[in-house]
């Protein structure tokens, strides 16, 4: 666990009112530098929850990151009202995070890997996920498959989305079978799990990653500590579900700083494109699906078609910034590296 | 007197009394489904199957007898069988903990499903579970990841799958056996993402408003045929498969033997494929401008 130290002088003390105050040590921060530190409490190490926006700001070179698959938006198959109806809820979820659903999905690059980078956002509904979080979700999966570039999935989820009913159970089939095609087609898959991911998302992609890692206190489980208690009425051991303890357990690779984590992402994601390459599986996306596939979107050729034209145009790309990187060796070389 | 306002009085009436009906029946499926008497993944064992063999344990550490597979003879063609097991008495209930599994349970079918894909054998699966057990020792011992690789393992059979939905389905501790090529369902069973009672605590912060979630989560057999997530009812005797549990095995047998013979005309990728594709084509989204709410602001950040 997150070693925590209640300082009570500055929680009583707290007066400036444009200071970040920590809920788990009451450390009051001067929110510039709060925010310097990703939203880290300097004092104890507690890492506030940061949105999509933040997330993708903090992991992805500056100016790096497109959106995609922004398009596909939630309906509303089951006609759902509880207190409030569906549309309603989506609508005010909407406009209090400005994104159009639970998850923003595009490509991205991470210290110069490109990538293709889906991040959940807790603040949208809870993060739950429905049919536009599942389709998503497999878009981009399909994406790294098809650019042959690793997928990077940053997870924070309440579990699947209540008001899609049945429909949003099927997303977790869906999203385990999008996984599957990564495995077959050798696309590295890393996740990142942060607090707190709970429910059917841990049931399904977000546990399924080559390489699982999790944010410091990160609070990760299936079923939560009401439900056991209320179900069960077991005591619910120190730092139940923590990522440190599910380290412990054996169900994590690494605890990751949020400090450290572009950094550390970047190093998995060099790993796992360094084997060889010397056989002919996992060439192509579509081989997943087969080729005598006719039950795909025309939508699909279309994309398809755009992606092999980006394809040619990210490798031309690449071969100029190669080009740069060598002059820029020539005039610099390497190794005394200033900060 | 004016007569169009006393039509719409009674118009809006009526629609009231049948909205109340339509709910009460939901309620009534519900309970039909948590009947103490339904017959259980046992008795279709005892009715479908012939020279059943059980078989125990993950390989790993236990066995979870909320959990029961084997091998058996479905009309003279060796399959594997997987399905929760709930008991009717209350020493059966507790021995299998209320058909909640834990992961051994989850990990037991996964080897179950690896042993059929190995000697080409058609997998049968029986869905009843309020849902995984959430206990301490189950969340640690790796519940969530063992319901993802369970379906991640259906996925993979090219061995046909047939899934029936025979009482309970539970959120993603039913999912975790149901990822088939076609999954059937009875007349009475249900198949939700969580239980009326659960959604109510969290969506009217009551549980006593569960018939009302219950209506809104759609989870009857009629439902989810319309939404695409089975492939057919099996009908069950008036007042519920406990009424008469040979004459509902009798019709289970005809709906599976149906759904196998249509998988044995497929090839084996191709159906794998297939699957792949029913659960990639699952759900439903709008790909244009955006149904509602907010237009189009994508977070884009252009190359420099």
């Amino acid at each position: 666990m997150t070693p925590v130290e209640v300082q009570i002088e500055s929680r009583n003390g707290a007066q400036a009112p444009s200071g970040w105050c920590c809920p788990e040590c009451g450390a009051l921060t001067e929110r510039g530098e709060w925010r310097a530190r990703s939203c880290v409490c300097p004092a104890c190490g507690h890492h506030a929850r940061i949105g999509a926006r933040d997330r993708i700001a903090q992991l992805a070179d500056p100016g790096s990151f497109s959106e995609e698959w922004s398009h596909l938006r939630t309906l509303d198959p089951l006609q759902f009202v509880d207190l409030e109806a569906y549309p309603e809820r989506t609508r005010t979820a909407q406009a209090a995070t400005g994104l159009t659903e639970a998850i923003v999905a595009g490509r991205a690059r991470i210290e110069n890997v490109a990538c293709v980078l889906a991040v959940m956002d807790f603040g949208f509904m809870g993060g739950s996920m429905g049919s536009v979080v599942g389709e998503r979700f497999f878009r981009a999966a399909e994406a790294a498959v098809a650019d042959r570039v690793p997928l990077v999935a940053v997870c924070s989820s309440g579990g699947a989305r209540m008001q899609e009913g049945v429909l949003s159970l099927m997303q977790m089939a869906k999203t385990t079978l999008a996984v599957d095609m990564l495995n077959e087609t050798r696309t590295p898959y890393v996740a990142v799990l942060v607090d707190p991911c709970t429910g059917g998302v841990v049931a399904s992609f977000a546990t399924l990653a080559d390489i699982c890692v999790a944010e410091p206190g990160a609070r990760l489980y299936f079923s939560g500590p009401r439900v056991i208690k209320e179900t069960t009425r077991e005591e619910l051991p120190d730092g139940f579900s923590s990522a440190e303890r599910n380290m412990a357990l054996g169900h994590l690779d690494a605890v990751v700083p949020r400090a450290e984590l572009r950094g550390r992402l970047a190093s998995y994601l060099r790993l796992l494109k360094g084997g060889a390459r010397d056989d002919e599986s996992g060439q192509v996306g579509d081989a997943w699906w087969g080729a005598t596939d006719v039950g795909r979107r025309v939508v699909g050729e279309t994309r398809r078609a755009a992606l092999r034209a980006r394809r040619r145009v990210g490798g031309a790309r690449r071969l100029v910034e190669k080009a740069a990187r060598r002059a820029q060796e020539m005039v610099s070389p390497p190794g005394g590296e200033p900060q | 007197m004016n007569l169009s306002e006393e039509i719409d009085r009674l118009q809006s009436r009526l629609s009231g009394m049948r909205h109340e009906a339509r709910r009460h029946d939901v309620w009534v499926t519900i309970e039909i489904s948590r009947h103490k008497d339904r017959p259980r993944t046992r008795d279709y064992i005892g009715s479908l199957i012939s020279g059943f063999e059980e078989l125990r344990g993950d390989r790993l550490r236990s066995d979870d007898p909320a959990v029961v597979g084997g091998l058996g003879w479905f009309e003279s063609r060796a399959v594997v069988v997987v399905g929760h097991q709930k008991g009717r008495t209350l020493n059966e209930q507790t021995a299998v903990n209320w058909g909640m599994a834990r992961p051994e349970g989850y990990r037991k079918a996964q080897r179950l499903f690896a042993l059929a894909e190995r000697h080409r054998l058609p997998v049968l699966t029986f869905v009843d579970t309020p849902g995984a057990y959430p206990g301490v020792a189950a969340e640690e011992g790796g519940q969530a990841r063992a319901i993802a690789e369970s379906m991640l393992s259906m996925g993979r059979l090219t061995v046909p799958v047939v899934a029936t939905i025979i009482g309970e389905g539970g959120s993603g501790g039913a999912l975790a056996l149901a990822v088939a090529d076609r999954v059937l369902m009875l007349e009475n069973a249900t198949y939700s993402v969580i239980s009326p009672e659960g959604c109510a605590a969290i969506l009217w912060r009551d549980a006593s408003f569960a018939p009302q979630a219950a209506e809104a989560l759609r989870p009857t057999a009629s439902n989810l045929l319309e939404l695409g997530v089975i492939e057919r009812v099996v009908p069950e005797p008036r007042g519920g498969a406990h009424h008469s549990p040979a004459a509902t095995a009798a019709r289970l047998r005809t709906a599976i033997s149906e759904s196998l013979a249509e998988l044995d005309a497929v090839p084996p990728a191709e159906r794998r494929r297939q699957r792949r594709l029913r659960f990639r084509q699952l759900g439903e989204w709008s790909e244009g401008a955006g149904a509602y709410g907010l237009s189009a602001v994508p977070i884009i950040e252009t190359e420099p």
